[in-house]
């Protein structure tokens, strides 16, 4: 059974542009995004039997709600982000004091080794892909590939509009791969289809993935993505997952969806190889 | 030719991920070049790999917008020191740790900037200036007190050399030597550059350095022509070549035997001293030529076409003639400064006097080694640079077809 952590949007807003879907200009509506929350939170735990852990919010930190990027969990392990941006930098004790109040064995990284947590790195039982060149730092990936005793593949990311993997790259359940190639440099294009046969890859249309198809949550065979990528729904549906599409364009007015607003806590150790 | 270089360290997953093809692309799509110095593969999947690299550029410039590529895919410098240096212990005495030079381009780190070493040369030390970034090679018997010396290897780095632009035998030479290989190809590649170095004296001059086997083996006539003809400007020798050179002038001989005739003559063994005596007398070699004693060969030529002319002697020497230099490292010295433009040498027939002039120039300068003595060719191509061609050939034969493919008649 999944374990997500999550934190309530209480003081989710637009306060600063860091990536090119934040628009000051563009308000956020904090009633619509409580409840759009509401809604992603319900379906999680009712229709996709997800357990919840909630992180208390903190006044004057509007993106502490998209908690991918608190760090990364792997057995009792956890490694905080090192944010690029100063203005979410302030995130890092947070997130850190819950990873260490939850027991976790936490390793911090070095200030200027720029890692924004499960939003740059996922992956497959086998592999872990890290995105780099947007936020993380590649040589992040050969300290977190030594810290868990994984391969990690660092994946250049060329659009900043995917600025982050999560945003054009999730692995399902069933070890296919939800992805958006354009969002990848050419090697990047090339390990990704070296790696994951073509029939376990999913493609989506260049429409859904500006609609963050990419940025869904994976339980099982339950698909939690936003609403209005009927192409991705279709693909997904096809291969025998059941969607559940979800209002989140509050949430898109800072750049994240689904996957941004969860942070997965249950990640199994890897197997020796 | 590179000159600026930098070595960079890459590690992680950087082969399955294609982070190592896509460095090394981007050095070579940018227009830089790269050696891979060291690859540590993992052993498994999940062990990371380290490569070092580095890369090459044609400009300072060049390489750091190379640099500033990719960096961002990890390719990070390698963290370097400025080098050791200590005083010179006493006048002609260097510190026990000293840095030998090798004969190819090399750079010091001085307050972590790369320094070009000025002069460089075989078997020297490097000297750092008091004041300001500057290094030069210096021999030992030259270093004075208090200079400040490079000692031990950290923060001194050594350029390979580039394979030469030219698709000539210079530059697909292995060091080689063999005297089984055909001549005439090599002949021509000497003949053509020899030519476009007189055609275009701005990219340096020819210097021979040759023994006295070219008079008695007859190569006289033809190096003579070599130099009439302006393709060579400077000429290292010791006394014999300059005293067999005149004696055949003014008796027809050399040591005693007719050049012409192929057999000995009379007292023969007497006509050399008989000619370094008369030069001796004149009071200079120019000045024999000058006043119309010594008529023609290599003397006259060279003193025609105002040839740069070092004579260094040596323990047997009879005489010796005026303007021989009898101190060994005078004789150095002064060769040294003669070699600063050389764009391409010819070292024949005369072991020691090759292998001296061989280690005064730098490994970006083609060099030519004629020998009947294998031995002397392999020497000289063991300096581990592929511009040192090696020819186990008898000296007047070189010579003469060398000339014969620039037009000689003769």
């Amino acid at each position: 059974m999944s374990r997500l952590l999550v934190c309530p949007p209480d003081y989710f807003a637009v306060e600063y542009e860091i990536n090119p879907w934040m628009r000051l200009s563009n308000r956020v509506d904090r009633e619509r995004a409580r409840a759009q929350w509401q809604g992603l939170m319900a379906a999680l735990e009712k229709q996709a039997g997800a357990n919840l852990e909630r992180l208390p919010p903190v006044a004057g930190l509007p993106d502490l709600v998209f908690t991918a990027n608190a760090g990364v969990v792997q057995g009792r392990r956890a490694v905080p982000s090192r944010f690029r941006h100063p203005e979410r930098q302030k995130e890092e004790p947070h997130f850190e004091r819950w990873f260490r109040e939850q027991g976790y064995d936490v390793t911090v990284l070095e200030r200027d080794l720029h890692f924004e947590g499960a939003g740059d790195l996922l992956g497959f039982p086998d592999a872990w892909f890290g995105g780099y060149r947007q936020r993380s730092d590649i040589r992040v990936y050969e300290r977190l590939s030594n810290i868990f005793g994984r391969q990690i593949i660092p994946v250049e990311l060329v659009d900043s509009r995917f600025y982050h993997l999560d945003t054009c790259f999730c692995p399902l359940g069933g070890g296919e791969l939800l992805y958006y190639p354009k969002a990848f440099d050419g090697y990047a294009q090339a390990v990704i289809a070296d790696r994951i046969p073509e029939q376990r890859r999913v493609a989506v249309p260049e429409a859904d993935a500006l609609r963050f198809a990419c940025n869904a949550v994976c339980v099982g065979k339950h698909v939690l993505l936003p609403d209005g990528c009927p192409e991705t729904t279709r693909l997904l549906r096809e291969r025998g997952y059941e969607t559940h599409p979800i209002v989140l364009d509050e949430f898109m007015k800072a750049g994240g969806a689904a996957k941004c607003l969860t942070l997965e806590l249950d990640q199994p150790v890897a197997n020796s190889q | 030719m590179a000159t600026a270089q930098e070595t960079v360290v890459l590690q992680g997953h950087i082969i399955d991920s294609l982070i190592l093809a896509k460095v090394l692309d981007t050095i070579h799509m940018l227009g830089g070049t790269y050696d891979v110095r060291e690859m540590t593969v993992g052993a498994s999947r999940k062990d990371p790999s380290v490569a070092r690299i580095t890369v090459r550029a044609s400009s300072a410039k060049l390489l750091e917008e190379i640099l500033a590529a990719i960096q961002p895919h990890g390719a990070v410098a390698e963290r370097e020191s400025d080098c050791a240096i200590e005083p010179a212990p006493a006048d002609g005495v260097l510190p026990e740790a000293f840095y030998a030079t090798t004969h190819l381009s090399t750079q010091v780190r001085l307050d972590g900037r790369w320094v070009d070493v000025e002069g460089i040369e075989m078997d020297l030390a490097i000297v750092v200036a008091q004041k300001g970034a500057a290094a030069r090679a210096v021999p030992m018997h030259a270093v004075k007190k208090g200079e400040q010396i490079v000692v031990g290897r950290g923060g001194v780095r050594v350029m390979p050399l580039e394979p030469p632009k030219e698709r000539d035998v210079f530059g697909f030479m292995e060091a080689q030597v063999s005297s089984e290989r055909p001549h005439g190809h090599i002949l021509a590649d000497i003949a053509r550059r020899m030519r476009a170095l007189r055609d275009e004296p701005s990219r340096g001059k020819v210097l021979l350095s040759g023994g006295p086997a070219i008079v008695h083996a007859g190569g006289r006539e033809a190096l003579a022509w070599l130099i009439d003809q302006g393709y060579i400007q400077i000429l290292f020798a010791g006394n014999a070549l300059a005293a067999h050179d005149m004696e055949a002038d003014l008796f027809g001989t050399s040591l005693g035997y007719g050049l012409a005739a192929g057999r000995s003559v009379p007292h023969g063994h007497e006509h050399h001293l008989r000619t370094i005596n008369r030069v001796r007398g004149i009071g200079s070699i120019e000045q024999a030529v000058k006043s119309g004693v010594i008529k023609g060969g290599i003397m006259a030529a060279c003193v025609r076409r105002k040839v740069t002319m070092v004579l260094s002697g040596s323990i047997r020497d009879d005489g010796p003639l005026p303007g021989v230099i009898t101190d060994s490292l005078a004789a150095q010295t002064a060769m040294r400064a003669a070699v600063s433009d050389v764009g391409l040498a010819l070292l024949v027939a005369s072991t020691l006097l090759s292998i001296a002039t061989g280690n005064l120039l730098p490994a970006t300068v083609p060099s030519v080694c004629v020998d009947v003595n294998p031995s002397v060719p392999t020497k000289l191509a063991d300096r581990g640079s592929f511009q040192a061609v090696g020819l186990v050939m008898d000296a007047a034969s070189f010579l003469r077809e060398l000339a014969r493919e620039l037009g000689w008649k003769g």
